[in-house]
Parts: structure tokens; C-alpha cells; sequence
């Protein structure tokens, strides 16, 4: 086992580091030959903005290291502070209400002003210039429910929300500039609220699942749908200026990175955005290929982002698409194993041997298991979320929280199966004269080891799945094009990351149940 | 043997067990002279099985004594002391992975005797069921009776001087079951080994065994050679018992 398993777990580990990045110079790199880590939030505007600061970068000869889709404003945020990332699009409005606790004033130079010195004197982080929209919240309904009430402002829309279901972001329903604030400022109040991501809440609008969602003045999807913009008459929403948000060491040291991304400022205004959204939102471009046009376009770039951006052949079928993917499919695949298999050991090592300390003292087992199990029902996101601050973003907080994932059913499993082993066997052979410990290492175990063996089989089937949600927090794997393509609503992209995923899981579990039969002792049945 | 002359095989004296509120054994006495068999009979609950495991130190006493030969089961090392008797057990309790041979070998094997598994053939062949036939086969392989043969074989492996036996044939079916009694009869009396059986079935008890102690709720209510028995139950509760059962 030990002499086929070790240069597995190597070789994935070495493909781990390669993955996104150039491959590692031998020897350590001068500061200025760091690559620039350029993260994003989950959602097509920041992804453009993102493949805007990468290329710009990359234009004036600055190495970049892509982290997208990390998750909402806490995650980017503490990974920027954590130096995890270097940089990423952020907006005034939520500098002010979701991480300094403020209220905005409605002035967007003062806004703009009071996030700039607050950021610098507290973390040492530092906004560039806005880039020159405004992206700030929009409540949208059908043009059939705007007409049919007679809404056109927020304040229309407050009196007849009891009778409505809204469909809003998950961050949207909790900060104070989002439903709170709302319901402060206008008595907004809907009679039902769920929960959906940007991805399909305009599709749920449309097809009358919900009756008014919370969307970005930017959205493409807006012109697209056709959907009605309900007017802020009384101001509640705050500036949302886009700018780069850069993190200490970059602003610090690295001031031709830092010229280089203000070069963006002033530059994009809003009619310009939403199209740049639309094309990636609507049209399904690669927001990496709609990127170096807008570079191009604004004379900042030549070519050679397209060229490099150029995105996948899609002009085949969805097997021509795989495959002409499957390089980074095998990294993707490779960097997924590598979570799922240093979380199964880690958990491996930690649950059997507290399984089998628990038979020992069976008073204690059920209350330890139950409080294992409610590890369970945390949701990993708010998991993978907590782990930030201590861990930062990438493969040590992913590994952590499906690690924790990983221990209910192998403790469970090797309880219940130590304890139920052959109970007469047992009897017997200790009234024979076997020590405690002669009966677990020749009788329990041995009778246990397919029952263990199942538990961790349950466990990595888990992993596998859960591990799609590490892209989240920068740990890469399957999940990075599930992400994406969720926020660009690009099925054949989901389907890029998801099919290998469950080929993956199947493999998995067809090689632990040979596992599980190798480990049955002969004679049972 | 000699030496040994007039010490006991099994000794237990003023042993009182309890579980909770619920006394199993009250102020029990009973002793076993070397190379006699006898049976513990009485209904459900009436402490025959605890008394047995008494003498393997499988049950703490909370007082009294119990000596195994010259050995107190109290203060010796009870795995040492269990490697010395024999044991078996109703539904046979063999390791499941292990073959019949390695099963028989168990407690030569834990002695740390080199001749384990020659001693294994040999006592396979005592009990019926030959090694090349038997000895690589796995226990679910067997039918009952030859389970309950190998369970025998492996009290027997390291030749001790006492065996105790917790309804060794009480699963098994009438047949199975008088076949097996005469092979253990057999056996036993040719080994000249002590043999202490627990059992519900007193005419087992009236034909293996040479005294019969009755148990009843704890104490013993009455030993007697089993051919007195047979002659004269008595007219109280032993008698009423025999009775019932349709042997006297």
C-alpha cells in the first residue's frame, strides 16, 4: 500500500503547485518576478475586472497569478488582508457598509474620499482611483407586475411587497445596505424571501418563480430580459464606485504594478460595462476574451491578451469541448484528488483510532459521535468561510473543512463495527485467555475492517462532491469551472467540472469497494 | 495428580455475586474433585452460568473465595489462569476468519507453545473430524454439530486439567445432540479431565455427569450423585423440578 501510494500523492502534489500558474523557477524568485495573485468575487463583472487588471498587468510584462471566484465580500477581503491575493475589484459602497460598519454618505467623491483614508490608516490597503461607473444595487420585477401595480419606484414597491416573493442574494438579504436597510428606509417588507444566486435569479424572475430581485445597475441580464428598473426615489442605496483594491505588499513595493492597474482608472464608464456584462453574461464569451477587447479597444493592449485569452473551441459538440479542455481537466482532476486524498487520511488517522478508543468507553461514544455528526450539518460554505481568518484562502482551509466533513461516518463505522463485531466470538475467545488487546488485533479488527472500510468509503464519496466547493476559497479543483460557469450561466462549462466530478466519485467508490472486499477476512461471508 | 490428592479441582466457598439490587449468588459452596464431572442445573436466572464463570475469573466475586486447584481465581493472573482451563460455550463461539486448525491452536498459540498446530491435528482427530479434512475449513463451512466439535477440540488443545462447559449441545438438534454426549463421554473419561457443565436439560445432566448441584435463585439447593438423584428427587422443589421435566 505504502510503496504505491506515496508517489501518487507526489505527483499530484506537484501538479497541485503547477496548477494556474507558471511552473516554480528553481530557485526563489526576486520580489519583482512574484507573480501578482489577482482575485475576484463570484460574479461576471468582477471576473471581467479581474481579467482587466490581470491583462493589464500581463501587458506591461508583470507575471499574474489568477485566483477568481473567492467567494463573497468577507472571503476576498480576508484573503487580500491575509496577502493571499494582491489584488481586487472592489466597490466603495460595500467598503464602507459590509467592512468598515459605515453608513455612506450619499456623495460619491466623499465616499469614495472616506474608504480611501480609512482602508490606508487601518490595514495599510489601498484603493486606486475608481475605474468610472457605478455599479450599485437595482430592484428589478416583470414588466407585467410593474404594470399590472403600478410600480415604479421603491416606495410603489413597499407597499404591495407583503403579497410578493423576492429571490435575493444571499449577502444582499443580510448587510445593512441590502433587505435591512430596505426595510429601514422604506418599510420594504416581502411576504416571502429566498435565497438565489446571480446566476439563475433572473431566470426565476422571468419564469415567475419569484416576483422581484435584487440585481446590479451593470447586469447585462437586465437589457436582455427586458426586465423593469424600480427607481431608488429616495436615495437609500450608496455609491458603489468600482476600483482595484490593492493589498499592502503590492501597494508597498511593487509601484510599476500599481501604475499599471491605474492606468484602468476613469476609463470604463457604465454603458461600457453593462456590455462588456452582456457579452459574458448573455452571449457567453470568455470573460477573459471580452476583456482583452475592452483592453484593445481603450488602447491599453495589443492583441496578444486575445491571443492568449482565446477561449475554448465550442463550434463541436460537448465531447470536441471536453476534450479540447482536457489538460486543464487532468490538472483540475489531479488538484480535486489531491484535496479528497490528504483529507480521507488526515480523517482516517483521527477517526478509527477515537472509534476504536470509544468502544473502550461506551459511555461516551454517542454524546462524541452525535457532536461529530453536528459537524455535519454546517454548511460548508459558512465552514470554508469561518476557516479564512485562521487559514487563510487555498488548499489548507479546503483540506481542513473537508477533513472535518470526513470524520462522521469513519467514526461511526468503526464504532459500531468494533462493537458489533461477533459478540460470541469474542466471548469466547477472551474466557480462552486473549488480552483486550489480543482480541481487537486478531478477532475485532480483522471482523471490523470491512465495516470501517465502508465508512470510509461514505467519506470519500462525500469528499468528492464536497470538494467542488473549495474553488471558492482558491483551493482550484472540478469546482473552479462548476463556479464559473454558474456565473456565467455556461452550462457546458458546469458540465466541464461536474461530469469529471462524478466520473471521479465513481472511480473513487468502485476502488474502495475492491478495497472493502480485500479487507473481509476470509470465512465471513 | 498425586500431589494434588485431596485438594479440589474446583473450589468455590461463601461466594456471594451481586448485580445491582439482584443477589445471582448467595453464599454458594461447592467443590469438584479432580477427574469428576459435574453438572449445574436449574431454570433461567438461577446463577449456573455465573457460578461457572467464576472459575475462569470472567465474573468478580463480591465475596467468598475460589480456588482452581491450588490457584486463587481472585488474586491470580486471570488471563494466565483462563489459558490453563478449557471453554466452551452454547453456540460454539469460534473465530469466524480463522480456519478450524488455527481455531483449535488458539490457546497452545497464546502459551506461546511452538507445537500449536501439531497439537490442533491431533485433537481434531480426538474429536471426529479429521485435519486434512476439516483442519483448512472455515466455521461456516460446518454444520451445528461439527462446530460444537471443534469448539470441544479447542478447550481440549492444550490439555488442561479442567474444562468448563456452558451448554456446549444446546443448540444443536436431538440427534446431533445424543451423538455428540457419547463422543464427550467417551472423551472425558478417557482423559480423566475435570469437567464442570452448565446445563437446562437435566437428563443431559443425569447422563454426563457424575453429581448434579440444583440451583435456585443463587443458592444451591441440593448435590447429589446423579444415580441417588434418579432413585429419589425428594419430594420438594428438586423433586417437583425432575418431575416436570419428566425424567424422575
Amino acid at each position: 500500500m505504502r510503496r504505491t501510494v506515496l508517489p501518487v500523492l507526489a505527483g499530484l502534489a506537484l501538479g497541485g503547485a503547477a496548477h494556474g500558474q507558471e511552473p516554480a523557477p528553481p530557485a526563489p524568485p526576486p520580489a519583482a518576478e512574484r507573480p501578482v495573485v489577482v482575485g475576484t468575487k463570484i460574479f461576471a463583472e468582477s471576473y471581467v475586472l479581474g481579467e482587466l487588471f490581470a491583462q493589464i498587468l500581463e501587458a506591461r510584462g508583470i507575471p499574474v497569478d489568477r485566483r477568481p471566484a473567492l467567494g463573497a465580500t468577507e472571503i476576498a477581503f480576508q484573503a487580500l488582508l491575509a496577502g493571499e491575493i494582491d489584488v481586487y475589484p472592489e466597490y466603495t459602497g460595500t467598503g464602507l457598509l459590509a467592512i468598515l460598519g459605515e453608513a455612506p454618505p450619499a456623495d460619491r467623491g466623499a465616499a469614495f474620499r472616506r474608504v480611501r483614508e480609512a482602508f490606508r490608516s487601518r490595514w495599510g490597503v489601498r484603493w486606486l482611483p475608481p475605474l468610472g461607473f457605478e455599479n450599485t444595487y437595482a430592484m428589478a420585477v416583470r414588466p407585467g407586475t410593474a404594470d399590472s401595480l403600478g410600480l415604479r419606484t421603491l416606495s410603489d414597491l413597499a407597499e404591495v411587497a407583503p403579497r410578493l416573493t423576492a429571490g435575493f442574494s444571499p449577502d444582499f438579504i443580510g448587510r445593512d445596505d441590502g433587505l435591512p436597510g430596505l426595510r429601514d428606509a422604506y418599510g420594504l417588507e416581502p411576504g416571502d424571501v429566498r435565497s438565489l444566486l446571480q446566476a439563475v435569479k433572473y431566470q426565476a424572475l422571468v419564469q415567475g418563480e419569484v416576483d422581484v430581485i435584487d440585481g446590479y445597475s451593470t447586469d447585462g441580464q437586465i437589457a436582455r430580459y427586458g426586465v423593469r428598473v424600480l427607481a431608488d426615489d429616495r436615495g437609500f442605496f450608496p455609491p458603489y464606485d468600482a476600483a482595484a483594491l490593492v493589498g499592502r505588499r503590492l501597494a508597498d513595493e511593487r509601484p510599476e504594478a500599481v501604475a499599471a492597474l491605474t492606468e484602468l482608472s476613469g476609463l470604463l464608464d457604465a454603458p461600457t460595462m453593462r456590455e462588456l456584462n452582456r457579452r459574458v453574461e448573455v452571449d457567453g464569451d470568455d470573460p477573459a476574451v471580452v476583456a482583452a477587447d475592452a483592453l484593445r479597444a481603450l488602447g491599453l493592449a495589443d492583441d496578444g491578451g486575445r491571443a492568449r485569452a482565446a477561449g475554448r473551441d465550442r463550434s463541436g459538440s460537448f465531447l470536441d469541448y471536453l476534450w479540447s479542455g482536457r489538460a486543464e481537466t487532468w490538472a483540475q482532476t489531479r488538484r480535486h484528488l489531491l484535496l479528497v486524498i490528504l483529507s480521507l487520511s488526515a480523517g482516517v488517522m483521527v477517526a478509527v483510532p477515537l472509534g476504536l478508543a470509544l468502544e473502550r468507553v461506551r459511555g461516551a461514544a454517542e454524546g462524541v459521535i452525535r457532536a461529530v455528526g453536528v459537524l455535519q450539518t454546517v454548511p460548508s460554505i459558512a465552514l470554508l468561510a469561518f476557516m479564512i481568518p485562521v487559514l487563510g484562502i487555498g488548499v489548507a482551509p479546503a483540506v481542513t473543512a473537508l477533513f472535518l466533513y470526513s470524520l462522521f461516518p469513519m467514526l461511526r463505522n468503526t464504532y459500531s463495527g468494533v462493537r458489533d463485531a461477533d459478540p460470541a466470538a469474542v466471548a469466547s475467545a477472551r474466557a480462552l485467555g486473549m488480552t483486550e488487546w489480543q482480541l481487537l488485533r486478531y478477532v475485532r479488527l480483522p471482523l471490523a475492517a470491512p465495516v470501517i472500510m465502508a465508512g470510509v468509503r461514505t467519506a470519500a464519496v462525500i469528499n468528492v462532491g464536497t470538494a467542488t466547493l473549495a474553488a471558492f476559497i482558491g483551493a482550484g479543483g472540478l469546482g473552479d469551472p462548476i463556479v464559473a460557469g454558474l456565473t456565467l450561466s455556461d452550462t457546458w462549462m458546469i458540465l466541464s467540472g461536474a461530469v469529471p466530478a462524478a466520473v471521479l466519485a465513481l472511480i473513487v467508490d468502485g476502488g474502495l469497494a475492491v478495497a472493502e472486499k480485500a479487507v473481509s477476512p476470509r470465512g465471513v461471508a | 495428580m498425586n500431589a494434588r490428592a485431596g485438594v479440589p479441582a474446583l473450589h468455590a466457598e461463601g461466594v456471594v455475586k451481586r448485580y445491582g439490587p439482584v443477589t445471582a449468588l448467595d453464599q454458594v459452596t461447592l467443590r469438584v474433585a479432580p477427574g469428576e464431572c459435574v453438572a449445574l442445573v436449574g431454570e433461567s436466572g438461577s446463577g449456573k452460568t455465573t457460578l461457572l464463570r467464576c472459575f475462569n475469573a470472567m465474573v468478580s466475586l463480591d465475596s467468598g473465595s475460589v480456588r482452581v486447584g491450588d490457584r486463587d481465581a481472585r488474586a491470580d493472573d486471570p488471563v494466565a489462569l483462563r489459558r490453563s482451563l478449557g471453554y466452551v460455550q452454547q453456540d460454539g463461539g469460534l473465530v469466524p476468519h480463522w480456519t478450524v486448525r488455527r481455531n483449535v491452536a488458539l490457546v497452545p498459540w497464546l502459551r506461546g507453545e511452538a507445537d500449536a498446530d501439531e497439537r490442533a491435528r491431533s485433537v481434531l482427530e480426538l474429536v471426529g473430524l479429521p485435519d486434512d479434512a476439516f483442519g483448512g475449513r472455515y466455521p461456516r463451512e460446518l454444520s451445528g454439530g461439527q462446530r460444537q466439535r471443534v469448539a470441544l477440540a479447542r478447550a481440549l488443545a492444550h490439555g488442561p486439567e479442567v474444562i468448563l462447559l456452558d451448554e456446549p449441545f444446546g443448540a444443536l438438534d436431538a440427534i446431533t445432540r445424543s451423538d455428540l454426549q457419547r463422543a464427550f463421554s467417551d472423551l472425558v473419561g478417557r482423559l480423566g479431565v475435570t469437567v464442570l457443565l452448565v446445563t437446562h436439560d437435566l437428563r443431559e445432566a443425569m447422563l454426563l455427569a457424575d453429581r448434579v448441584a440444583v440451583l435456585r435463585e443463587g443458592r444451591i439447593e441440593r448435590v447429589a450423585a446423579s444415580d441417588d438423584l434418579r432413585r429419589d428427587p425428594g419430594d420438594g422443589y428438586v423433586g417437583a423440578l425432575f418431575r416436570r421435566a419428566g425424567v424422575a
